[in-house]
């Protein structure tokens, strides 16, 4: 590997070790490891690259995920930057150190290599591992290409470290499709990535002999929700600080990903939009490309940032379209309308629009069946079904389903 | 020794605690240049009441079983900050402080990984008083055979719940652990003791770890004024031995040590026992099987307290053939 000098280094790779270069872009301090797959590919390739001496940072085999979670929340406290990540299961056996790493406010960034909830022996790729950790004050957030993983990784920390959010952030990765798949990608020289994140600072919260703190005393009932408020306030800033990672990015780097939180694909004009997160963008675009060529209004929105919400791109891209589809590699039991949660939450966001579209939802690409080109076609075909129509004769699709 | 109070005024522990003592003298035996991090359990609520803390020393919680994974943490993050530059390098001591439920049940798989990270400084503190107590006082592996807990009444189809005998936590750890540098038992009654093992286990460097026996007025049934009286007579009926193994070498300490030496004679269970109500619906026959094991523990054991094969049998019977 040639790291030298102040140019981008092409290389070929998958999801998780572009993440991996970034961490050692990054200059990780402290970061913990525990085997599950897909998570567990760039723990490997972190291991290389300490191992071979292109990264420099503690690097601690943990006793399971909640032990590494446990591990990299205290590393931070005492101000080193980290890094950990897990996948399905893993994420709901650290659960409670991921709850208190975002009330705690430390800025954490984790991989989630999107796995199924496990039972029974399932490992394919369905976001509701993420999802299950959406309402505790983690930021969200999904990508769809090794590139935009590495990116990602980078912007997550200035994001995650800026004084004005000090929260968490996970990225979201779909299991084998892009976490173990190979693209072509450039790693950025180190002196960009120094001019776009600064060090990491905790200021007076830092945990030191020289500084004589207590950390998350009990404040029982009394405080709690003064603190919920807090991180709210964070959030919500969340969307402005995301906004200018992005443009400094841009400038520095010179990739520029345009609206940060959605990525609008032929929308425009379209009379039917799609809407999903990861990697189903690719079958999705190439479906509208096709679509498009036999004069279909059709367009595809990908939601990058899911928390914070996108609410107002979600309102400004869909409230004018007659029909919004949302595929949903997820699926929430009882949800309002019996939908993904996805779906649930954009049909909540689009209450507030003028023009409400016609809403339908695809639960589709569950535990890892693969969403094709054909399956795209065939729900675009659905959903210019329902828009000719002017109705929808079924809201949710569980698409391909074996009866 | 130090003057200077770093577990201080301003904590809500019940009267007589000797959890509360241990930390006292923990605190005072690492000084200021130390960070502690206390897990969820009765010396985090009763302690660190959000504006009243009693810690001088700069403190963070963390969750119940997650003190193994937290003094790693920390001590791995002071060491990569300090080797890389970006914090000033000096010695930090790191302590972390569970309950017997967060250290010995809940957070034994990370406190046992800990303990194997030895590249890293820090200093486990088990402070066991033999029960849940922030939770009302329920059985753990740690509570005594026959003892009262909320989670072990004595009823009228089941005489004792609490039919399991106390872990061999120290043993465990020390054994289990094969390049721990100290490990170590002591308790609030003796606190010179406690003092220089603290010392000693923060000099000696690595993974290290003490486990201290603590009276609980509150879960064990017994005026507070008594506390250190009960803390010596559980090492007085052999009960609790106290001993330190540093660098591989195993050595009783205080009136343990006079037992083994045979200069004072270990007096019986029932002494121990009789003082506290959560034995009190014990017969004369329970009684007696406790003192058989504690009698077995320190005659016929390799190690009392911490080697269970026995003497008799030094070699595996294939081995002779
Ligand atoms: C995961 C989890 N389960 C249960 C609890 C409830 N809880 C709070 S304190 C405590 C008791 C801890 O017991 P121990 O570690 O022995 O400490 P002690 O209270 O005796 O000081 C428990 C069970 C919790 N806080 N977290
Ligand atoms: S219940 Fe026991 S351990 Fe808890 S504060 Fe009271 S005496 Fe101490």
């Amino acid at each position: 590997m040639v790291l030298k000098g102040d140019e981008d280094v092409e290389v070929v790779g998958t999801g998780t070790d572009a993440v991996a270069y970034a961490l050692m872009l990054a200059d990780v301090d402290v970061t913990s490891a525990y085997p599950i797959r897909p998570y567990g590919g760039v723990m490997q390739t972190v291991a290389r690259l300490i191992a071979d001496g292109y990264m420099k940072a503690e690097y601690i085999v943990a006793a399971h995920e909640h032990d590494q979670f446990e591990i990299v929340k205290h590393a931070s406290a005492v101000g080193a930057r980290t890094f950990v990540g897990s996948s399905g299961v893993g994420w709901l056996l650290a659960i409670e150190a991921i709850v208190a790493t975002s009330t705690d406010r430390y800025p954490v960034v984790a991989l989630i290599g999107n796995r199924a909830l496990d039972d029974p022996g399932a490992y394919g790729v369905e976001h509701n591992d993420a999802l299950m950790v959406r309402d505790v004050g983690w930021l969200l957030t999904w990508v769809d290409a090794a590139q935009e993983a590495l990116d990602t990784t980078l912007i997550a920390y200035r994001v995650a470290e800026d004084p004005r959010i000090m929260l968490p952030v996970g990225i979201s990765m779909d299991g084998a499709f892009l976490t173990h798949s190979e693209h072509a990608f450039k790693i950025p020289p180190k002196s960009k990535v120094q001019k776009f994140l600064p060090p990491y600072d905790l200021g007076n919260r830092k945990l030191h002999p020289s500084n004589v703190i207590s950390v998350a005393p009990q404040v029982n009932e009394d405080w709690v929700t003064e603190l919920r408020k807090q991180m709210d306030e964070a959030m919500k800033n969340a969307r402005k600080v995301i906004e200018e990672a992005y443009r400094d990015f841009a400038k520095i780097f010179g990739r520029d990903y345009g609206n940060p939180f959605v990525e609008p694909y032929m929308v425009e004009d379209a009379d039917v939009v799609m809407i999903g997160m990861g990697t189903v963008s690719k079958p999705i675009k190439e479906a509208v490309r096709r679509l498009r060529a036999r004069g279909e209004k059709v367009g595809f929105l990908r939601i990058r940032w899911f928390r914070p919400f996108p609410t107002e791109d979600i309102i400004r891209y869909l409230s004018g379209v007659k029909v919004a589809a949302v595929v949903d590699r997820d699926y929430s039991f009882g949800s309002p309308f019996d939908g993904g949660a996805v779906f649930t939450e954009i049909r909540s966001a689009l209450y507030e629009a003028e023009h409400r579209p016609l809403m339908m939802n695809f639960i589709g690409g569950l535990g890892g069946r693969e969403i094709t080109y054909n399956d795209a076609i065939n729900m675009f075909n659905m959903a210019l079904d329902a828009a000719r129509k002017g109705k929808v004769e079924q809201r949710v699709i569980w698409y391909g389903v074996r009866e | 020794m130090a003057q200077t109070e770093y577990f201080d005024a301003g904590h809500r522990t019940c009267q007589g605690c000797e959890s509360a003592m241990v930390l006292r003298w923990v605190a005072k035996a690492a000084g200021p240049n130390t960070i502690v991090i206390g897990a969820t359990g009765c010396m985090y609520v009763a302690n660190t009441t959000y504006y009243t803390t009693a810690w001088a020393l700069p403190w963070i919680h963390t969750q119940l079983s997650g003190t193994g994974s937290a003094v790693v943490g920390t001590a791995a993050a002071l060491k990569a900050l300090m080797e890389k530059g970006k914090l000033p390098s000096e010695k930090i001591n790191v302590i972390g402080i569970c309950g017997d439920l967060g250290c010995a049940d809940a957070g034994l798989s990370e406190v046992s990984n800990a303990l194997t990270h030895t590249k890293y400084n820090f200093l486990i503190l088990m402070y066991d008083n033999e029960s849940s107590a922030n939770t009302d006082i329920q059985e753990t592996t740690m509570t005594p055979f026959g003892a009262l807990t909320t989670f072990s009444p004595s009823g009228k189809q089941i005489r004792i719940m609490k039919y399991r005998w106390k872990k061999n936590m120290a043993a465990m750890m020390a054994v289990g652990h094969p390049e721990i540098k100290y490990v170590a038992t002591a308790m609030a009654a003796d606190p010179i003791d406690l003092y220089n093992k603290v010392r000693k286990a923060l000099e000696i460097g690595g993974p290290t770890f003490i486990h201290t026996l603590d009276p609980c007025p509150k879960g064990w049934g017994y005026d507070p004024k008594y506390s250190h009286e009960i803390g010596k007579l559980a090492v007085e009926t052999g009960l609790w031995p106290l001993f330190e193994i540093e660098n591989g070498k195993f050595r009783l300490t205080g009136t343990s040590a006079r037992i083994a030496s045979g200069e004072i004679k270990r007096k019986p269970v029932k002494e121990y026992i009789s003082r506290q109500t959560r034995f009190k619906h014990l017969t004369d026959e329970d009684i007696e099987y406790i003192q058989r094991k504690v009698d077995e523990m320190w005659e016929k054991w390799l190690i009392p307290g911490l080697l269970p094969l026995t003497k008799e049998l030094p070699y595996p019977e294939t081995a002779k053939t």
